[in-house]
């Protein structure tokens, strides 16, 4: 399945990607297939989303799903078929914080 | 003729200034990184074109930069550092145990007979090493392991790991500091450490001279002489003439001994250069004004360094990684604030000038003398 992916601008200069990422996933999509496949094809965003260890969401970033927050789900739940079907972008969103 | 390259981090960016053997007028490229707060940028000595850059950000964490053509163009290499087996506690500011956890890299420093090996230290504390151009990180564990890491705890700052600094003739020898765990050595190139912290006197912990749990700011050598260390701490300057098996204080008459930054003159090893600063809640210097003080004579006996620099309304900070020398024939001392300015002084600080003066705050300042 294709996703659609959007990142923080700073991640896309990371990433050297403008615009959103599309992505081939095997189902069942999830927050953690989604984000193994990003981590692939990008290598340079390992440890930026969430840790390189314990692959927990670092903590001032948030998931937005069908304009739900995905942040709390688990990694392994099943996303929208929305977003499974490209119909959709998932959102990684730098949470308001800092300055 | 010679070009002076001056690498500075703030805490939004990196810039890169340039200038010629007189040091007038510089050129700026930056800001490097926009955005991410930039610890630390430091070229290799056998390779100065070949850059590390510390990148960090509170949303995304930590990215490290390398450049190979002088800060022109830059990629990112590993970023994964893992402490070495149960990374076990720390003590937390209340006492408690806190668990070992990465935050961020404060230091690079690269090996002055290597471009691809780099030693990085971390917060919360302990010291990495890379012998591929940072494709990889390994800790030297022996460092965390030593027996005390169960007593170190945070500056107000975190647990950083803020100063490496090879030997100059001993390359098993380092040098390192911890806020707030002291100074280590290692003579066996990392493998074991001890602690190198008799005869400071610290009030704020329960023992004030304990083995460990000093608040050390940093420390300088001169190459010529790495017997002889100084120390910027907490409060107190200090230093050492047996490769920190002991220390004495040389604060003598500084209007305070508290501050952040302590360095060397490039060919005069007597001669060294702190910024005193109010005091551990008063961030900014005494009376308003911004002075560099130097000694001639290795501590005790220090000058007021003003002209040029700021002698009214001054409350700038001057932070432990913010200040460096250049090598040219007559030495250039650099340091950085927290309010944006970079300042410069092309004769061994008798005169000031500032040579950036509106960035971020600034992190780091590190200087490069090229053929």
């Amino acid at each position: 399945m294709m996703v659609r992916l959007v990142l923080p601008a700073h991640l896309r200069t990371i990433a050297q990607v403008s615009g959103e990422v599309t992505l081939e996933v095997d189902e069942p999509i999830t927050l953690r297939r989604v984000l193994d496949a990003l981590e692939a094809r990008y290598p340079a965003l390992q440890g930026t989303i969430r840790d390189h260890v314990t692959k927990e969401r670092r903590a001032f970033l948030r998931f937005f799903a069908c304009s739900e927050d995905w942040s709390h789900e688990s990694p392994d739940a099943n996303l929208p078929a929305a977003i499974a079907s490209g119909a959709e972008p998932l959102l990684v969103v730098g949470a308001i914080a800092g300055g | 003729m010679s070009t002076v390259r001056v690498l500075a981090g703030t805490r939004k960016g990196a810039f890169i200034l340039t200038s010629d053997g007189k040091r007038e007028k510089w050129d700026v490229s930056g800001p490097h990184f926009a955005g991410w707060e930039i610890y630390h940028v430091k070229g290799s000595p056998v390779n100065p074109d070949r850059l590390y850059a510390s990148q960090s950000s509170g949303w995304f964490g930590q990215m490290v930069q390398r450049s190979d053509d002088g800060g022109k163009t830059w990629a990112p290499v590993d970023n994964k550092f893992v402490y070495e087996g149960v990374a076990g506690t720390h003590q937390w500011y209340d006492g408690t145990p806190h668990p070992w956890e990465f935050k961020r890299v404060w230091h690079f420093e690269p090996s002055p007979t290597d471009a691809d090996t780099v030693y990085a230290g971390i917060e919360d504390a302990a010291i990495f090493k890379t012998t591929d151009g940072g494709a990889s990180w390994n800790e030297l564990a022996g460092l965390r392991k030593h027996g005390s890491g169960p007593k170190w705890q945070p500056g107000a700052g975190g647990m950083c790991l803020h100063t490496i600094i090879p030997d100059p003739h001993d390359p098993l020898r380092l040098f390192i500091a911890i806020s707030a765990a002291g100074a280590f050595r290692t003579d066996d190139g990392g493998e074991t450490w001890k602690p190198i912290n008799r005869g400071l006197v610290s009030n704020m912990i329960p023992d004030g001279t304990a083995e460990v749990g000093h608040c050390v700011h940093r420390i300088a050598l001169h190459k010529s002489n790495p017997n002889r260390l100084y120390m910027q701490k907490h409060w107190d300057v200090m230093r050492s003439d047996n490769a920190g098996d002991s220390w004495t204080e040389v604060s003598g008459n500084l209007p305070t001994d508290f501050g952040f930054v302590i360095d060397v003159h490039a060919h005069e090893p007597e001669t060294i250069y702190v910024v005193p600063i109010k005091s551990d809640s008063l961030h900014f210097p005494p009376d308003g004004k911004l002075r560099v003080f130097r000694s001639r004579s290795g501590g005790n006996e220090w000058e007021p360094l003003t002209k040029g620099l700021p002698q009214s309304d001054c409350y700038v900070n001057v932070l432990r990684e913010a200040m460096a020398v250049d090598s040219m024939d007559e030495c250039g001392v650099y340091f950085g604030t927290t309010g944006g300015q970079i300042y410069a002084s092309a004769d061994s600080g008798d005169s000031w000038n500032p040579i950036m003066r509106d960035l971020p705050p600034v992190l780091s300042v590190e200087v490069q003398t090229l053929a």
